[in-house]
């Protein structure tokens, strides 16, 4: 099988202040496959996630180092004359914790839609069935799209954060540890979805849990004090993993 | 030995009958009673003043009409041919407060959005104190500013403005209630959680679109209790009207014309030597009890506003 | 791939548009706020254009006179002096007990909800009622007079709410490891206050305490309502005495006069000259003003570096 390459990671260093947090990250993340990033806590998964749509930038005190390419066009993503306004409207992002404006289901997920001044609503209300169905939210939210997203159950408001963020169709939807705030039904609920999703967009998922990256992954980078120990397809990670390093933390003897 | 008496001591000590243990708790009871009594003193202030303005008003209204008092149409108490229409005052009040919230509002929320979401938190830290300065100003000196400044400056704009009037009064009591506006705004604000920003930027919205479509909807209740206190501010402030608006009770719209505000009505008449009781003495309770009602009024109708708005949410 | 061309242009000139509109706003943001503060640039400035070259020693030290040249603030200064200690006195000390209370010792009963709505409501009065209060009640009913007595009492009272406020945070802000490795040594409830929560918090108190004051100093209003008089030409009754107890408190019953009632005195005259004299009386009470704010700002930031729990 000919794999498409939809973004390159190229000697990626960020630091935050004077710490550094990533020491020189080369990685490949392929089209329509599902990338986890695992690693013990402050290993710089997630740091390295968050560079994929500049949400560094928000802060104060971050520095990129190195390349972000994204395909096709070999656009540097992380350059300074790229807008993260643009990154971010063609990578889209879940949080940790679900994260639903304090406004209506539909109100959510046309969000996106409407910060880029779409206003043809016929074309909002499909996006946002079509998308609600894509993040398996449909039929539950179907009779009360105006209702107060906050009110919907933790692994609902996650759903629909997956759901807002496909909304304007990412080339790259990225997921930052999006089960670790609910419970485990919830948590398969997300993971069969990511399986589905990955058909139509090209996922990357920092997880904590090793089942997760092992069951809903295609590839696997290992990260480990800021660097990048191994990375390959998932199954070879998880059963023959090349480095002594990997192969401790995934039979549990630290992380 | 000295453990085996110590530990005598000790348990003597801790034996709850123990005259030191006794007192100590005695001691303890005493302070928590004065600490209560200080606390409970804030009520009696309240109860003071609201007790003082009725009771002092109540003569008034033995001698006017509450029908004259809400519908005459002039205030002057203490002219020979006496009228006692409250609504001059009302007017006044009201205009002035209308011209100050319409600097202070939206530059006040502008500057706290600005400040909040545009700027780097060590300029903030710096920016918000200074910014405040300008309600430390004394209202005196506000006073000397719109009559000696900015009514002149007006005047250039204005060839056949007045040197007392509504407009210059009105400005200036807006510049010094923006930072009420602005500071409890912008405490509104930067307490929106970033993880609510985070979602927003992420679907790449701008900083802008973040700041009107989550921020500030977010923060709103703390907003509009900025505003109702931008309100309150502006209802009594005296010394800025007393100086630059004329003090001359008049019902009318027009900002460049003199008048008078209930509180510069007070201050008018405190001026003089009005004997204890007289009716002149009485009016300006009766006017004060009116701003108090007023505002009051005002707080009310901003709490239930504010609630309304929670519930839809 | 056709997606690269096209699309992009489209995204990035979408990305644009938005861009000058939030530039545009980023603008009025910052006008805002240089207009704000340009406002206040040019208060200071006009204020001490006319002021400053009025002020000298002797300014100081002459009592009001008709003649705008001879005229000075002595009385109006020592008057705000004898105010502020006699506001002091009462404030602060009823308005840390006040907060102590509240934050410390409250039960969560109606009570102590009444009290709380009631502080909110009381900072939200006009300035002006506090005024009428203490008209009718500390000078009528009292029969304080028009003193510095009733003067102090009633910017006591307008200024407690800010005290109460300020301490509660402060105390709010001492973290409860330290209250419970307090009572963990077996102090009291009063102990554990005195030598912990009140220390820690001295730096939050005091802030308040200066704003109140610096709020104090610049009231007119209410002092014009219980009947200050405008023009003194005399000082209050020395608080030292020739004779035993060599201490005197009959100041506290004299009439008397502050800044800003002088100000607002000078400033009502139809002659420039006077009004030369309100600026010079202005920049006095601008300068104390500002010092005593500048001090709050200092402190609080002090202690917000140096406390770090």
């Amino acid at each position: 099988m000919d794999l498409n390459v939809r973004a390159e990671v190229k000697n990626l260093k960020f630091s935050y202040g004077d710490k550094q947090v990533l020491n020189g990250v080369t990685l490949p993340i392929y089209e329509n496959r599902v990338t986890a990033l695992i690693g013990p806590s402050g290993c710089g998964k997630t740091t390295m996630l968050r560079c994929f749509n500049r949400m560094h930038d928000l802060y104060a005190h971050a520095n990129y180092q190195g390349e972000i390419l994204l395909h096709p066009g070999a656009i540097n993503i992380l350059g300074k004359e790229i807008d993260p306004m643009e990154v971010r409207m063609r990578i889209g992002m879940v949080f940790q914790k679900p994260n639903p404006f304090p406004k209506s289901i539909y109100e959510n997920v046309a969000y996106g839609l409407k910060v880029r001044g779409v206003k043809k609503k016929s074309f909002i209300e499909e996006q946002v069935e079509k998308s609600l169905q894509q993040a398996g939210l449909w039929n539950e939210a179907k009779d009360r799209l105006h209702s107060p997203a906050t009110a919907l159950s933790g692994g609902q408001q996650q759903r629909l954060c997956i759901a807002r963020a496909l909304a304007t169709e990412p080339e790259i939807l990225l997921l930052d540890e999006p089960t670790s705030a609910l419970d485990p039904i919830s948590t398969r609920h997300i993971e069969e979805l990511v399986q589905e999703l990955r058909k139509e967009v090209t996922i990357v998922i920092v997880t904590h849990s090793l089942h997760q990256a092992a069951r809903a992954s295609d590839y696997t980078a290992f990260m480990y004090l800021g660097d990048l120990v191994e990375f390959g397809a998932s199954e070879q990670v998880f059963t023959t993993p090349k480095d002594p390093k990997t192969e401790s933390y995934i039979t549990g003897r630290f992380g | 030995m000295r453990t085996k008496n110590q530990l005598k001591k000790l348990s003597e000590f801790t034996s709850a009958k123990h005259p030191v243990r006794r007192m100590r708790r005695l001691k303890e009871r005493a302070i928590e009673s004065l600490l209560f009594l200080a606390a409970a003193s804030s009520v009696l202030v309240t109860v003071a003043i609201v007790s003082i303005l009725v009771t002092e008003s109540i003569p008034f209204f033995e001698k006017v009409t509450l029908k004259e008092f809400l519908t005459d149409t002039e205030w002057t108490p203490l002219f020979e041919n006496a009228h006692y229409g409250i609504l001059p005052l009302i007017n006044g009040t009201f205009l002035s407060t209308m011209i100050a919230l319409i600097v202070a509002i939206p530059l006040g929320t502008v500057a706290a959005a600005f400040l909040s979401e545009y700027v780097r938190p060590s300029v903030r830290e710096f920016l918000k104190p200074v910014l405040e300065l300008l309600a430390a100003v004394p209202s005196v000196i506000y006073g000397y500013f719109a009559l000696l400044f900015v009514t002149p400056l007006l005047q250039k704009m204005i060839p056949t403005l007045g040197g007392f009037n509504v407009l210059s009064a009105g400005l200036v009591m807006g510049v010094m209630i923006i930072p009420y506006v602005s500071s409890l705004s912008e405490d509104a604000m930067q307490s929106v959680p970033s993880h609510l920003r985070e979602a927003s930027f992420a679907v790449g919205a701008s900083r802008m679109q973040t700041a009107f479509h989550v921020v500030i909807p977010a923060a709103f209740s703390g907003i509009s209790s900025a505003y109702i206190l931008g309100v309150s501010r502006a209802f009594g402030e005296t010394m800025v009207v007393a100086i630059a608006a004329g003090m001359q009770p008049n019902l009318t719209l027009d900002p460049t014309q003199p008048a008078a505000t209930i509180t510069a009505f007070i201050v008018q008449v405190s001026l003089g030597d009005l004997p204890h009781g007289s009716i002149g003495y009485r009016s300006i309770y009766v006017a004060g009890l009116s701003l108090l009602i007023l505002t009051l009024c005002f707080n009310i109708l901003g709490l239930w506003l504010r609630k309304k708005f929670q519930e839809k949410e | 791939m056709e997606r690269e061309i096209n699309p992009r242009q489209e995204l990035l000139s979408n990305i644009r548009r938005r861009q000058r509109w939030d530039f545009a706003f980023a603008m009025m943001g910052l006008m805002s706020l240089l207009f704000a503060l340009l406002t206040l640039l040019a208060l200071i400035v006009d204020l001490a254009i006319t002021g400053v070259p009025r002020i000298d020693f002797a300014f100081f030290m002459n009592f009001p006179s008709r003649f705008p040249a001879k005229a000075g603030i002595i009385s109006a200064w020592v008057g705000s002096l004898c105010v502020m200690l006699t506001t002091a006195f009462c404030a602060i000390p009823l308005g840390i007990a006040a907060g102590v209370y509240l934050e410390e010792y409250a039960k969560k009963n109606w009570f102590s909800q009444l009290i709380e709505l009631n502080i909110i409501n009381l900072a939200g009065i006009p300035s002006i009622t506090y005024g009428l209060m203490a008209l009718g009640l500390f000078v009528y009913q009292f029969k304080l007079g028009q003193s510095i007595l009733t003067a102090g009492l009633t910017l006591g009272l307008l200024v407690l709410p800010i005290i109460i406020v300020t301490t509660r945070e402060a105390i709010r802000s001492v973290p409860n490891l330290i209250r419970e490795a307090s009572y963990a040594m077996g102090a009291s409830k009063w102990q554990t206050i005195r030598h912990h929560i009140l220390p820690y918090s001295t730096g939050g108190i005091l802030t308040g305490v200066i704003i109140s004051l610096s709020r104090a100093i610049g009231e007119t209003a209410p002092l014009i309502t219980i009947g200050a008089l405008t023009f003194i030409a005399f000082l209050p009754t020395s608080p030292i005495v020739g004779h035993v107890p060599f201490v005197s408190f009959k100041w506290l019953m004299d009439p008397f006069t502050v800044m800003p009632i002088q100000m607002f005195n000078w400033l009502s005259r139809p002659q420039e000259e006077f009004h030369v004299n309100a600026a010079a009386t202005g920049v006095v009470l601008l300068v104390m003003t500002l010092l005593m704010n500048a001090g709050a700002i200092y402190l609080r930031s002090r202690f917000r570096k140096k406390m770090k729990w």
